[in-house]
């Protein structure tokens, strides 16, 4: 019964959520949107449609301006231990090994270093980082620096993920190899994934379901569910299922542009 | 290996050429010694007077590095604190600009006036000068963190003193280095215009700068000259040094020390 109940709760609510900053129009108006529990989905728009605002709302890193946002039923600050936020850029200290950069939560919560240690080595492992534990960001390339960052935010055992267009800058055949891993963690882990992107595809091969947003103000504008089968590698980007769902995403997102 | 052997042999003949350059000037018009004294004059100086030229230059080196260490750590307390209290920033920071603006030789007298002559006064000049490079440098890296690092820490709930500690002082450590640097090389000239005031507390005694008025007054041009040669050695050295400790911090991830650059 209990644990019934608590499946219907959204692991992620905002309602008539509203973003303005002291000055200027406002960033998100009026969003209202559920995201259930292992799902994962995407944030597509024009930049200024405020995207990432949603991430940061979400992760109690910005307040809202009217509205409330649900996490697992908490309050985003209370909710925190569950959340981990892949930045737009690997965010890695720079003075800091790999291995170091990766237990930097845990060292912060003073956790015992033998403890420390064996959960950082399996993070890198997860993500094929073991060979270059003990070396500085700056030998690594962009791809490499990403997977830390990823390997960093799974230290703490999230429940829910939010990525910040976490593969911008690579080059594609890098980060579709990352979206491939990415995809490979969330069937073994099934966290709750929100997750922000300006590519269509990368969305459609990603998410179950795809938010596309309007700019000024940022609100919701189309929601799409993708039905492609799970799990999905390699050949799924050259089904032609998928390539419908990418050209619908891509019309949709045209007719904002245009508007 | 060849192509820098090269080059310290040019590095070489070009400073032979300026001492024989000297030395003709000198010999070739005759000049008297008190007005300008070839080399070998000023050698034959720097070795007679050796000892007393150490003495001066050891007192010397403990104002200046008196003072400069004293200025680390004063400024990099304030800038801690600067950086953790806007208001507090925005209140004093402007100060600090004044602090690099006040004309050392004008205030010198004056503290002299309030604590006496010697080594001491000296340092608190040396000290003064020092300071802003310091305490500017610093609070900006201090301040300067990526937005998204800081998020970072306060989505692991860190603590403000874990911040300041495990973010923003290390980001600042290349600043406080360039800061230091700075530093490291007026505090030779902090130390030798505060001697110029009180160097000595007795007659015959001093750092470099009380030595060199006391040549000067004694034209003892050689002399004079050697004092000088030492006095940038010593600014030199404290470089040098300061890029050593610099090197030894940051080149394991800073960019400004590349990997490869000693290839």
């Amino acid at each position: 019964m209990v644990t019934e109940t608590m499946g219907k709760i959204p692991e992620v609510a905002l309602e008539s959520v509203s973003k303005r900053y002291r000055s200027g129009s406002p960033v998100l108006e009026n969003i209202s949107l559920k995201v259930q529990r292992g799902e994962f989905v995407t944030f597509l728009g024009p930049s200024g449609c405020g995207k990432s605002t949603i991430l940061k709302l979400v992760a109690g890193l910005s307040p809202v301006s009217e509205g409330t946002v649900r996490v697992n039923g908490m309050t985003p600050e209370n909710a925190r231990q569950l959340v981990s936020f892949v930045f737009q850029d690997a965010t890695l200290l720079p003075w800091r090994t790999v291995e170091q950069n990766v237990g930097l939560g845990m060292e912060l919560e003073h956790a015992a270093r033998p403890a420390r240690r064996q959960r950082v080595e399996r993070m890198l492992e997860l993500v094929g980082l073991e060979e270059v534990a003990r070396r500085y960001p700056r030998e690594l390339s962009g791809g490499m620096k990403m997977r830390a960052s990823i390997a960093r935010a799974l230290v703490s055992k999230p429940s829910i993920l939010l990525m910040d267009e976490p593969f911008a800058a690579l080059d594609e055949m890098t980060r579709d190899r990352l979206n491939e891993e990415l995809l490979r963690l969330y069937a073994e882990q099934r966290w709750t994934v929100l997750f922000v992107t300006h590519s269509v595809a990368e969305a459609v091969f990603l998410s179950s379901r795809i938010f596309i947003l309007a700019a000024h103000p940022g609100r919701v504008a189309h929601e799409i569910h993708v039905d492609l089968p799970w799990p999905r590698n390699a050949e799924t980007r050259d089904s032609a299922a998928f390539e419908q769902q990418v050209n619908h995403a891509s019309r949709l997102l045209r007719g904002i542009y245009q508007a | 290996m060849k192509k820098q052997g090269l080059l310290a042999i040019r590095s070489l003949a070009v400073i032979l050429c300026l001492l024989a350059l000297w030395q003709a000037v000198v010999s070739l018009n005759h000049l008297p010694v008190y007005l300008l004294p070839g080399p070998l004059v000023v050698a034959r100086a720097l070795v007679e007077r050796f000892p007393s030229l150490l003495d001066s230059l050891v007192i010397t080196t403990e104002e200046a590095a008196g003072g400069l260490a004293a200025s680390i750590v004063v400024g990099v307390a304030a800038a801690m604190v600067f950086a953790q209290y806007r208001w507090i920033r925005q209140l004093l920071y402007p100060y600090t600009i004044l602090l690099q603006t006040v004309p050392i030789v004008a205030i010198a007298p004056l503290i002299i006036n309030w604590a006496g002559a010697g080594i001491f006064p000296v340092t608190i000049v040396t000290f003064i000068i020092c300071l802003a490079p310091i305490i500017a440098n610093t609070t900006h890296g201090l301040v300067s963190v990526d937005e998204n690092l800081v998020h970072l820490f306060l989505m692991y709930k860190a603590s403000p003193v874990q911040v300041l500690f495990k973010l923003r002082l290390p980001n600042a450590l290349p600043s406080l280095f360039t800061g230091i640097r700075i530093s490291a090389g007026i505090s030779v000239i902090g130390g030798i215009t505060g001697e110029l005031f009180a160097g000595s507390t007795q007659v015959g005694e001093g750092g470099l700068g009380y030595a060199i008025l006391y040549a000067n007054s004694q034209m003892e041009t050689g002399y004079l000259f050697a004092l000088v040669l030492a006095a940038s050695a010593l600014g030199f050295f404290f470089f040098f040094l300061v890029m050593f400790l610099e090197w030894l911090a940051l080149h394991n991830w800073h960019e400004s020390i590349r990997p490869d650059a000693a290839e």
